[in-house]
């Protein structure tokens, strides 16, 4: 048996498997949870790579479900925006398995360690499921095991965090409803449920009053699971009050994932003329996004709390991507998805070492970030990475996304939008080169000094190898679009 | 008219889909919002379940004595499938808020979100 074949199914059987094995594991060898989740999450990055090099190498794969055929049965599909996805999740989610070691011991109370590796699981599990499918029903069940990971792993935090995940359900319901909705009147309209299928169906229906309606939904259900602008409430007290690792790692991926979606249904369900021409959509997108990244560096710019400030940074940076995505041209499209994994590092990079601050001194105010250079020189180091990263200054990976983002805003003659990103980038370096100066220039007797070295080994290395791979990418993004970012623009951009 | 009666099932699905909402977003009751959201997705299944009905249909049960297939006698088996899957993951979402809820409950002794902010309001 050829087992690369079945990589794509493989990718969610294993982590959704492994979720339940790792609860009984738990009643035999406690101590082998973790490395079992390791491991786990280990086997699904060589997966993913797997499937990134076939779909390099052969084109888009195919894999039916049970061996029924396409429009009847469930269909995996995975072209060149897939494989990129899931290899940006799956490497995430391992990444921040191995920081999460350390770093959940101390938030989280011993007893309630295995249900958070195999809630972690779950969530990893709906991703790769989201990613993978090429089916709008199926989408919609594995955005919900997401989302509903994302809720109790939410609640797993400290004391306020509750309230928080309170919110999130409730807001993240809506936004699946919409979506269930969305899925209901496409399938009123076209009797199918297969997204290539639905490509083939819809354009002869553009006209009619249902497609408006399911498009509308779809816009709604899944702006609010991405925390766009106005629809952003849950997210900052969910990030704020979880788990450092749950943070990282969601902030790194389910929005991520979010923006996908959103790709999938504006430009592979329906075609990009239909949103970019017959409809206004694209032209409203593009204005609400656009706010968006105004008002998240704006408030990102009040907040003391470390993780809320990457929090309101992140629904910035979600305005990044929307705004890429509908502005219409190559440039944008590229920007907004180089801009995905640079954005899934960067952030995920920081809030890691928000968390690992948060392990040494107990605190995430930014005003207790004073001369933190000298007991911890590494992950401020990897700090002033992502940092810059962030602002968008060149050799880091920040700055190609954004670039082309800006030329892309420019070029389709959206000047106000390319003006408000280069004035989100000013905020970032505002919000960043104060937090610099804290740490690096800042000698105040008022605060206690603090007697402790760097961070545990296992949550080093994770902080680093991000921080590198920002630097990495930022020197070989035009490899990745070359190979990859290229194949997966939609027709006629 | 005829919009109106003819379609009775889908203006139901409508009202009760605002009902739920309207819950969701305005009740400060915490058990109150999660009734809303009950009503909500309850909502959404009885619209899929009128989309699969036909009149005069019944259901989709092939009998072998039958030659030919009349597609209009049979009503959509598909949309029933699909909400079936649809109840499990509304029971889970209702299962993790009600666990939520009685976490939120042994924090802070009410159910009541204005209190809840107050109480926060005075740790502060």
């Amino acid at each position: 048996m050829n087992l690369s074949e079945h990589s794509s199914i493989l990718i969610v059987v294993i982590p959704l498997i492994a979720s339940f094995v790792n609860i009984f594991l738990n009643f035999l060898q406690r101590k082998l949870c973790y490395p079992f989740f390791v491991l786990v999450l280990g086997i699904c990055v060589a997966l993913s790579i797997d499937i990134l090099c076939q779909v390099i190498n052969f084109g888009v794969l195919r894999y039916r479900l049970g061996g029924w055929m396409a429009p009847w049965g469930i269909e995996y599909v995975i072209d060149h925006l897939n494989a990129y996805l899931i290899v940006i999740v799956s490497s995430m989610s391992f990444i921040v398995a191995i920081y999460s070691k350390d770093s959940v011991k101390k938030e989280i109370s011993k007893a309630k360690l295995p249900y958070f590796y195999s809630t972690y699981l779950l969530l990893a599990t709906g991703l790769f499921g989201i990613t993978v499918t090429g089916d709008i029903f199926n989408l919609y069940v594995f955005l919900e095991i997401a989302s509903l990971s994302a809720y109790a792993l939410v609640a797993i935090g400290e004391k306020r965090s509750v309230l928080a995940s309170f919110h999130y359900i409730i807001m993240g319901t809506i936004g699946a409803c919409f979506y269930l909705l969305g899925v209901g009147y496409i399938y009123i309209i076209t009797g199918s449920l297969n997204i290539s299928d639905l490509t083939r169906l819809l354009p002869s229906l553009y006209e009619s009053k249902v497609t408006l309606t399911a498009l509308a939904f779809f816009i709604v259900g899944i702006g609010i699971k991405i925390a766009l602008f106005p629809l952003h409430r849950w997210l900052p007290d969910s990030y704020t009050f979880a788990p450092s690792a749950v943070s990282a790692f969601a902030s790194a991926t389910v929005t991520k994932v979010g923006i996908y979606v959103l790709i999938r249904i504006s430009f592979t369900l329906f075609e990009p003329k239909f949103l970019i021409e017959m409809t206004p959509l694209s032209n409203i997108l593009i204005w609400w996004s656009t706010i968006a990244i105004f008002f998240g560096s704006l408030i990102a710019i009040g907040q003391k709390d470390f993780k809320r400030t990457l929090s309101y940074i992140l629904i910035a940076e979600i305005g990044y991507m929307v705004f890429g995505i509908n502005i219409g041209n190559k440039e944008g499209f590229i920007g907004a998805v180089l801009h995905i994994l640079n954005d899934s590092l960067m952030i995920g990079c920081l809030f890691m070492i928000a968390g690992g601050v948060f392990y040494r001194i107990g605190s995430r105010n930014i005003e207790d970030f004073n001369g933190l250079n000298r007991n911890m020189p590494i992950t401020m180091a990897a700090f002033t990475i992502a940092a810059l990263s962030m602002i968008g200054i060149p050799p880091t990976a920040g700055f190609f996304s954004k670039w082309y983002l800006i030329v892309g805003a420019v070029k389709a003659g959206y000047l106000v939008s390319a003006v408000i990103l280069i004035f989100s980038s000013l905020v970032n370096a505002l919000i960043f080169f104060r937090i610099l100066e804290k740490i690096y220039f800042t000698k105040n007797e008022n605060t206690p000094m603090y007697n402790f070295r760097e961070l545990p080994i296992s949550m080093m290395i994770p902080i680093v190898i991000t921080a590198l791979a920002i630097l990495i990418i930022g020197l070989y993004s035009g490899e990745i679009i070359s190979s990859v970012i290229k194949f997966s623009l939609p027709k006629g951009f | 008219m005829e919009t109106v009666i003819g379609k009775y099932n889908y203006w139901i699905y409508i009202a009760l889909m605002m009902i739920g909402f309207y819950a969701m977003i305005a009740k400060r009751n915490l058990v109150k919002k999660i009734v809303g959201m009950n009503i909500f997705q309850t909502a959404i299944i009885l619209f899929f379940i009128s989309t699969a009905y036909k009149k005069d249909a019944t259901i989709p049960i092939l009998i072998k004595s039958q030659e030919v297939i009349d597609p209009a006698k049979y009503i959509n088996p598909l949309p029933h499938v699909l909400m079936l899957t649809a109840i499990v993951v509304m029971v889970s979402t209702f299962g993790v808020a009600l666990a939520v809820i009685m976490m939120l409950y042994k924090q802070y002794k009410t159910l009541d979100e204005d209190e809840i902010i107050e109480i926060l309001r005075k740790k502060k």
